[in-house]
């Protein structure tokens, strides 16, 4: 045994230490898990069904208000779920039905009725919810996560059959 | 067993009252004896002599003593509105209601709780300055800078916590901007939001997490860094104050009672004001909370009204994070920077500081008055930079021009023959100008749709 390379109190200081660390770790830990927000069923952040989706013209935007949502419906008839929240501050942003564009009233984004930014300060387009239409021809909204985009794509929205 | 020293022990009873009571005996009468208590007590908190030119009221202004007094009115109107509070959205607003119409002082417990909180952030911003300019964060005194500059921090997030509480439209709108903020720090952003709003919105989880930061966190954060702060001015002595030419006048006089009385008078005179202040002006509320309506326009807190208006004019990752963390990291290392003992003690450093000072200002507040304007009207780098992602036509670019026209005008100050500390000086003078300056646009000159307006019309 070597006894220069590590001494008694070397180690016991070390064990000690690492004792210690561990004992703080698991208490970062337990705090962080017991703080985690929990989501809460039946609520914001669950599945949506809005109906035959013929009932719907083209060209009009439904808000959802417990799902905090729009359902648009394109001219070209195709459908997509419009988080409210502006992607710049997280105001709620309303459908202004005169000018067919969604005006933020908080610091005055602006976006196209598919969600494009046509006024900045928004960095990016509103946020998406999942939308399908089922085998019976009703529209599903899941809002569990909004999806973030870059950029509008025609294949971020769905159409009838 | 080994033979110890017996000593002769007094009789039980004297035993046992000495072990309550600390020797020496209390003097005999009640005066004599309150004086002992209330002297023990300012002599742990002060030193028992303090430097006489240093208690003139021009040159502390009295700010860290106001802050405590403050801190001391938040905790008891605090502690009393615990009893007339719910923390639940169904019941906030109705709370506040209640306080307005049927608690007996409630109103003016609310607005004196009110108003010394915003008061508060002012105040501390204002010792802050006071420290900068008669270069009170010298050595051996740079660590309670920081722990200062911690302080400010904790207070804002003392204030920022409480503004939701009302569950008005106001608290609701102005958090969830101010919080929205965070989501632009990258990489941890979404997570940090997600954790302090307990969901993606502002929310009944939002109000609890806020209530438990309000009413225990923070609180007794600042208590515990405040008496460290308090017990560090005491060992560190505070700076002497000094007449430019002129040597200090190192004089010094007893604690009690040269500065236990000004204290007093100064606590009492503030009190006064602030129950008047309170009895007749109200703390705001407007309309319960409405998650689907917001208001135009949505303005945050007003200390964060700058940071709002610089996200008018940068893409949020620098207007929200960059620019804000630079200055924050700024500020912390100030006083590890290099030093000129000989400004310690002097307004603004020498005479020369004084004019740059003062001309840094004014054209600080004029150059941030024109950018504002030029931006609004003219400048559109998005516009002009299509090609180019926004954080960079809208960050990069205009934020590398600002650092030029800083570090420009830093080597214009020392050309002029300034020390480095004198240049320093200037720099934040200028900066806290435009800070400054941007608050007031974003408070006063922004109406609907955050477009500029005359506040008059």
């Amino acid at each position: 045994m070597n006894n220069e390379e590590i001494t008694r109190r070397d180690f016991l200081t070390l064990a000690w230490s690492a004792a210690g660390a561990l004992a703080l770790s698991e208490g970062v830990f337990v705090g962080l898990r017991f703080l985690t927000p929990r989501s809460v069923e039946g609520e914001f952040g669950g599945e949506f069904n809005l109906g035959p989706a013929d009932q719907y013209p083209s060209g009009t935007v439904t808000p959802v208000e417990a799902g905090r949502f729009y359902l648009v419906r394109l001219q070209d008839g195709g459908f997509m779920a419009i988080y409210r929240r502006c992607t710049h501050l997280g105001c709620a942003v309303p459908f202004d039905q005169a000018s067919g564009q969604f005006v933020c009233p908080c610091h005055g984004s602006v976006f196209t009725m598919d969600g494009e930014v046509l006024n900045p300060p928004a960095p990016r387009p509103l946020d998406l919810f999942a939308l399908h239409i089922n085998e019976n021809g009703e529209i599903i909204v899941d809002t569990a996560s909004p999806i973030e985009r870059e950029h509008t794509d025609p294949a971020q929205v769905v159409y009838l059959g | 067993m080994a033979d110890l020293p017996q000593k002769d022990l007094p009789p039980v009873t004297e035993r046992l009252r000495r072990s309550v009571v600390r020797t020496p005996l209390p003097p005999k009468d009640d005066r004599g004896r309150m004086k002992l208590v209330m002297d023990s007590l300012v002599l742990h908190l002060h030193p028992a002599k303090v430097s006489r030119p240093a208690l003139k009221l021009t040159y502390t202004f009295g700010l860290g003593g106001l802050l405590i007094l403050l801190f001391l009115v938040l905790v008891s109107t605090g502690i009393l509105l615990l009893f007339a509070y719910t923390p639940s959205p169904d019941a906030a607003y109705q709370s506040m209601i209640a306080l307005q119409t049927q608690v007996d002082f409630g109103n003016l417990i609310r607005n004196l709780h009110h108003w010394s909180g915003n008061l508060m952030v002012i105040v501390a911003v204002l010792h802050l300055l006071r420290v900068f300019y008669t270069s009170g964060f010298t050595t051996p005194r740079e660590f309670n800078w920081v722990m200062g500059v911690g302080l400010l921090l904790l207070v804002v997030g003392a204030n920022f916590t409480g503004y939701l509480l009302p569950w008005d439209q106001l608290a609701y709108w102005a958090i969830t901007v101010g919080t929205s903020l965070l989501e632009y720090v990258p990489l941890v952003g979404d997570t940090l939001t997600r954790m302090l709003l307990g969901g993606p919105e502002v929310g009944a989880a939002t109000l609890t997490n806020f209530y438990a930061l309000h009413i225990a966190i923070i609180p007794l954060t600042i208590s515990a860094l405040v008496s460290f702060h308090i017990w560090r001015v005491r060992k560190d002595k505070i700076t002497i104050p000094r007449q430019l030419d002129r040597p200090p006048d190192t004089s010094k006089v007893t604690t009690i009672p040269h500065l236990v009385s000004i204290e007093l008078v100064y606590a009492l005179v503030w009190l006064v004001l602030l129950v008047g202040w309170s009895s007749f002006v109200n703390a705001p509320l407007e309309e319960a909370a409405n998650p689907a309506h917001s208001p135009n326009p949505a303005k945050a807190a007003w200390y964060f009204m700058g940071l709002q208006e610089l996200l008018m004019h940068f893409h949020p990752l620098f207007g929200a994070i960059i620019i804000p963390a630079l200055g924050l990291a700024g500020l912390l290392s100030l006083p590890y920077l290099s030093q000129d003992m000989e400004s310690v003690g002097v307004w603004f450093r020498s005479r020369r500081g004084r004019w740059m000072a003062g001309a840094s200002f004014a054209l600080g507040v004029v150059a941030t008055f024109a950018w504002v304007l030029a931006d609004e009207y003219w400048l559109d780098w998005p516009g002009w930079l299509p090609f180019l992602p926004s954080y960079l036509s809208n960050g990069w670019i205009p934020f590398a021009l600002l650092l030029l026209v800083l570090m420009g005008y830093y080597e214009l100050v020392k050309s002029l023959g300034s020390s480095d500390c004198e240049a320093r000086q200037a720099l934040f003078t200028f900066l806290l100008a435009a800070f400054l300056t941007l608050t007031f646009v974003g408070i006063f000159l922004r109406g609907e749709g955050m477009a500029l307006i005359l506040p008059w019309r």
